[in-house]
């Protein structure tokens, strides 16, 4: 297990080197001349030579990358062309709004999916199936922009019982729970239903299974039957979903963060696309492929803890 | 007189589909003498497995029992608590099933998923539990036992499998094994050996065995009493001596016919024609009656019951019948059959 543990990290060097090839290339194809913005339209070009020089800019691309590399393995994701300021400054305390809001969502979203899947799956094609599901696509074609106006007009405008808008930390926006709530269900909801489609069909597919008659046969309770036989099979699939969900959460932020006005790492990269600041920008990105790549690691992991026969190697 | 551990009697069983209900069991009658070996034969769709499962009341959903008995020491299972049936299930009476490879749990250990009856059914402690499944292993003749019990099903032949399914089985002393197809699919010397085993433990623990197979060579081989069942009913119920000497049922004297026989000269094969009728369109009267050839108008008509022969042993077919309405003497597949009447 550490053996395996311990291959698949080195295997996580050739993609994450992929990534940032990715992330830094997509930054040089977007239009727009981030030296010529800094100087203002209508610089004399000397000034905007100046500061293509300073950036590195004038540089050719692979020698940018190269330069660029050697800062990030140093923890160095360059300086913000606007503030001036080290990008891991300003990302530093961002991303850790987003990771909290994304850990809660994929929380309320695993929580809330798996047991609406599960009963869903018990008491397949009767009513209280049918209602679930019906509730699960809802859920799922629900843009979560919409659904975050909607909750702000219901339980802020309406009835103030929520706040519409949610702290940034240090201070913590983990300080009042109830700042917590609406942005969690905005961004979870989504995946609540996914998951608990996935559950249902993989439970139902488990539960047709030869194993689960010899359970029956062998004259175990129904809560043993599906708890500890079905389930632990029917979670293979969808760790795999909870997995890209969270993955999916991270980068989903965007929208919920501009809806409740929080400062995360979302709102911060849209700010920085607007503003052509690109190495917050590419920092922004690099980190959450980053934290995406570990995820799925995490993932894999998991899939050995709850079938042995998966082979890793 | 051997003391009757398991009666099932006239059991009915249908599938509710969407093509309409599925009489898949319509009339199944045998019983089951302590500490023998009864076999049920028949050919695919003929209703044994669903007379198994509905026995232990374990049918898909779609599923139910509409009519019968199943008298298990007197009391009729069918009236039974769901709770109070599973009390029973894996501990009075257990069942091994066809598929070795897919009958187990591919995500606990062997040890795990044969403790789990004896902490069910018996209350014992999960680490006691865990050495009685190292003796349970040993019990079905698997070599290093302790390092076995720490394995993954996906880790083990299917002959191995199949012997750790008779070893949850038999880990509370059942008093009656339910074998559905235990060898089917398995290798013919595999097949062998778990058969062998099968026997030696019904005889050292003193069970009956109720095997449900295909194959009259494993019944000739194994069982004390057959029951043959054709189209979702019993159509003879016979000692097995009786059976292979001289069987009653037009089915039977067939199926037999159709077999090529060491034991016996046998110029050639006779098939029987036609094919199995769909439970969905089943025949008027004998269900046998299209590809019987004695059948009369009678047979045509009116579905004959399992009939007492007089010696112990029962077929449904109306030349045992007073009512018989043809020859004294009746031809089934070139052999001579005395009618009652």
């Amino acid at each position: 297990m550490t053996k395996y543990i311990i291959r698949r990290l080195l295997q996580t060097i050739p993609v994450l080197i992929g990534v940032s090839i990715l992330v830094f290339s997509l930054m040089h194809l977007i239009p727009g001349d981030p030296a010529q913005i800094i100087a203002g339209e209508g610089a004399p070009e000397k000034t905007v030579e100046q500061i293509r020089e300073r950036l590195g800019l004038n540089e050719p691309i692979h020698k940018q990358y190269l330069n660029y590399m050697s800062g990030v393995v140093q923890g160095d994701l360059g300086n913000s062309v606007r503030s001036g300021r080290p990008v891991v400054d300003e990302i530093k305390t961002r991303f850790w709004v987003t990771l909290e809001l994304a850990t809660y969502a994929t929380i309320l979203a695993v929580f809330i999916g798996l047991m609406a899947g599960i009963i869903s799956a018990v008491r397949h094609y009767t009513f209280t199936d049918t209602a679930i599901m019906i509730v699960a696509l809802f859920g799922l074609s629900m843009p979560n922009f919409w659904l975050g106006l909607v909750l702000i007009d219901w339980f802020a405008i309406g009835g103030d019982w929520l706040p519409a808008w949610a702290k940034l930390r240090p201070s913590g926006w983990g300080d009042s729970w109830r700042q917590v709530v609406l942005p969690v269900i905005t961004l979870g909801t989504g995946g609540a239903a996914i998951i608990a489609r996935m559950t249902r069909s993989s439970m139902l597919e488990v539960i047709g299974q030869d194993y689960i008659r010899t359970a029956r046969a062998k004259g175990l309770t129904d809560r043993v039957i599906t708890y500890r036989h079905a389930l632990k099979n029917a979670l293979i699939p969808v760790v795999t979903v909870v997995g890209l969900e969270f993955g999916g959460f991270l980068g989903g932020a965007v929208l919920t963060e501009t809806i409740f006005a929080i400062n995360g790492m979302g709102r911060l990269t849209v700010q920085a696309i607007n503003t052509r600041d690109f190495p917050i920008v590419q920092g922004a990105v690099l980190v959450i492929s980053v934290l995406f790549v570990f995820v799925n690691l995490i993932v894999d992991i998991s899939y050995k803890l709850l079938n042995k026969r998966i082979d890793l190697g | 007189m051997v003391e009757t551990i398991l009666d099932v009697r006239d059991l009915r069983t249908s599938f509710y589909t969407d093509e309409g209900e599925v009489k898949a069991v319509d009339g199944v009658s045998f019983s089951v003498p302590k500490g023998k070996t009864i076999g049920i034969v028949g050919e695919s769709g003929s209703g044994k497995s669903i007379t198994s499962l509905s026995i232990l009341r374990l049918l898909a959903s779609n599923g139910k029992v509409v009519g019968g008995e199943v008298r298990f020491k007197g009391d009729n299972l069918l009236a039974y608590s769901e709770k109070k049936m599973r009390s029973l299930r894996g501990n009075k009476i257990s069942m091994i099933f066809q598929e070795p490879m897919t009958s187990l749990n591919p995500v606990f250990t062997v040890g795990q998923q044969i403790s789990e009856t004896l902490i069910e059914h018996q209350g014992m402690s999960k680490k006691a539990a865990m050495a009685k499944s190292v003796d349970l292993l040993k019990l079905v003749g698997i070599p290093s036992p302790d390092k076995r019990v720490k394995q993954y099903p996906y880790e083990l032949s299917g002959g191995m499998r199949q012997r750790v399914m008779i070893a949850i089985a038999l880990a509370c002393n059942p008093e009656i094994l339910i074998a559905d197809e235990p060898t089917t699919a398995l290798d013919v010397t595999i097949q062998a050996q778990i058969l062998g085993l099968i026997r030696d433990l019904q005889q050292r623990m003193g069970m009956s065995v109720v095997l449900i197979t295909h194959d009259l060579g494993v019944v000739a081989e194994t069982c004390d009493y057959v029951a043959v069942m054709y189209a979702g009913q019993v159509v003879e119920y016979s000692d097995v001596r009786t059976l292979f000497r001289k069987p009653k049922h037009p089915y039977t004297v067939g199926l037999l016919k159709s077999l090529p026989r060491p034991d016996e000269d046998q110029e050639k094969l006779i098939p029987i024609h036609g094919t199995v009728p769909s439970p969905l369109h089943m025949p008027v009267g004998c269900r046998f009656n299209p590809r019987c050839p004695a059948a009369t108008d009678l047979c045509r008509e009116k579905l004959p019951d399992l009939f007492d022969d007089g010696e112990g042993n029962q077929v449904r077919c109306w030349i045992y019948n007073e009512q018989w309405p043809g020859e004294k003497e009746v031809d089934v597949f070139g052999e001579e059959r005395t009618a009652r009447c």
